[in-house]
């Protein structure tokens, strides 16, 4: 008789899960670059990822960059240092905030309504009906929405620094009396323009991390209206921890690969 | 072929042939497998033992490039339409020509509105789908399905959710299309009238097997008490309540029987008709 170990089909769910997320992002990767290209559907979806993050996204980095420049103005200002809070700021903002921000965004307004969108497609059988149509569900529908979630994360990445730091100059200018001038001057103190690639980068591996878990788990949904309510909640919860941990891996291979300046 | 789904066996020893150019029906009571059995035939899932021939082409062991072009000969209208809500009719019934072939956009539109034509659906195309009813989403998918000429047609209990009288027009619809086309049409229904209105062939499944499949006629004539009381819908008979009983009746220990035997003697006799023009299922 075989070993009953307890929990067994539990881990060996998950690894099927993991599995199965990855062989839908290299899929979706591999068809980039076959034909015909479905132009249309991509733009549709870089607009409406677009119009539903740039808002909300803005409105949280604006008050984080204040909060930033509040804990740490008032520490440097005790050693005399204020004029070097911006250098502080863009530590925070640029190389840290921005991309997580992005991707919480990215997966919890985009994601999420991705998801919910391709788990009804699914129970509804149109996706089974493409297919039977000789169209590949993945190049037509998971595809656009990939490359799309990446493409909108690297650029809602730039307007959430720059948004970012705006809402920490302005508290730095008008409630800490920093002067504009030695706020801007003191950017590149502790950071270094490979920091804004690198940002940019994290950016887009969270965007398509993003659309393809929410993309998977909308392909793999089943039972119902319900099973699609559950997918959405397990794609948002499953994006955000491997963001995190992604996070953490991409910045230490950054920290050994390129000198830092502090 | 056989398909299971972990430990339960949904099809098992299911073999038949489908001749080209008619109407054939598959039949059944509810949760005999019938739905498995057609997205086994058209590629959406894979049995697990068993060959599926199309055309002169094996699909069970096809690579997924070679069963999208095998899919192109096929049409499939699902059992509410399947049809895409993000498009209005016109598109939905437009979306195969425009994926699959460089006509013009006056083409299309020529192409679409005679198919929605045949339908009767000219007057909705402006409309979604969750506009319209259950029967002109099935006519919709009708449409969609029949838009890129397919030898094949394939329906997922057409009749399901519609009344009595909308049935009969729908299958009048088939019946007229099919002696249009000239296509072979797959019905997958449990509605015993319609499949008497348009069906040449009729197959009964019960219990994971086929009970026979046969020219309509012969069926009517069969003295099995399973297809007798099916095709009566009769309550008394060894049809019972719940499919997956699992007590075993002589009538279904003789079905198995007869099953395995009928599946040795088709495997023989397919190796002779593969050359021949006759459409393998």
């Amino acid at each position: 008789m075989a070993m009953v170990v307890p929990g067994i089909s539990k881990v060996g769910n998950v690894v099927r899960e993991i599995g199965s997320m990855a062989a839908v992002g290299i899929e979706s990767v591999r068809r980039i670059f076959s034909r015909p290209w479905p132009v249309a559907e991509f733009l549709d979806q870089c607009w409406f990822i677009a119009k539903v993050t740039t808002v909300p996204v803005i409105l949280i980095s604006i008050p984080f960059g204040m909060v930033i420049s509040l804990q740490v103005g008032a520490l440097i200002r005790q050693l005399g240092a204020d004029a070097h809070l911006g250098s502080a700021l863009v530590l925070a903002v640029v190389r840290e905030q921005a991309p997580i921000a992005t991707a919480l965004l990215i997966a919890g307004a985009g994601g999420s309504a991705m998801c919910a969108d391709i788990g009804s497609r699914k129970i509804r059988d149109e996706l089974a009906a493409m297919e039977v149509m000789s169209i590949n569900p993945i190049q037509r529908v998971v595809m656009p929405r990939v490359v799309a979630a990446t493409l909108i994360a690297v650029l809602l990445d730039a307007v959430v620094s720059a948004a970012g730091l705006a809402g920490g100059w302005f508290f730095a200018v008008q409630v800490l009396g920093v002067s504009s001038s030695s706020f801007f001057a003191s950017f590149n103190e502790l950071s270094q323009l490979p920091d804004l690639w690198m940002a940019l980068v994290k950016a887009g591996v969270f965007g398509f991390i993003a659309g393809v878990v929410a993309c998977y788990k909308g392909l793999s949904c089943k039972g119902g209206p319900k099973g699609v309510g559950d997918a959405v909640n397990q794609a948002v919860v499953i994006t955000f921890i491997l963001l995190f941990f992604v996070n953490f891996v991409l910045t230490a291979v950054y920290f050994n690969f390129v000198p830092q300046k502090v | 072929m056989t398909k299971s789904f972990g430990s339960h066996t949904v099809l098992e020893g299911i073999s038949f042939d489908v001749p080209r150019g008619a109407t054939s029906a598959i039949m059944g009571p509810s949760g005999t497998g019938k739905s498995v059995l057609l997205k086994n035939i058209i590629g959406l899932l894979r049995p697990d033992r068993g060959e599926i021939w199309v055309d002169g082409e094996e699909t069970v062991r096809m690579r997924e490039k070679d069963l999208y072009r095998i899919r192109r000969k096929f049409g499939v209208l699902f059992q509410d339409g399947a049809l895409f809500g993000s498009m209005n009719i016109y598109d939905n019934i437009a979306f195969p020509l425009r994926e699959h072939t460089r006509r013009s956009e006056g083409e299309i539109r020529r192409i679409t509105l005679e198919k929605a034509a045949m339908v009767g659906l000219l007057d909705h195309l402006k409309k979604f789908p969750g506009e319209v009813s259950g029967g002109m989403k099935k006519r919709a998918g009708f449409a969609r399905a029949l838009v890129m000429e397919p030898e094949l047609i394939f329906f997922d209990e057409p009749d399901s959710g519609l009344d009595p009288v909308r049935v009969s027009y729908l299958d009048e619809l088939v019946k007229k299309i099919q002696e249009e086309t000239g296509a072979t049409f797959i019905i997958i229904t449990h509605n015993i009238p319609s499949v008497m209105r348009v069906a040449d062939h009729v197959g009964v499944l019960y219990r994971s097997g086929l009970v026979r499949f046969a020219s309509k006629d012969e069926m009517l004539l069969d003295d099995n008490p399973i297809i007798r009381q099916f095709l009566a819908g009769r309550a008394n008979g060894p049809i019972g309540m719940d499919e997956l009983a699992t007590e075993e009746s002589d009538v279904e220990r003789d079905l198995v029987a007869r099953s395995v035997r009928r599946a040795e003697e088709r495997k023989a006799q397919r190796e002779l008709e593969r050359d021949r023009d006759v459409l393998q299922v």
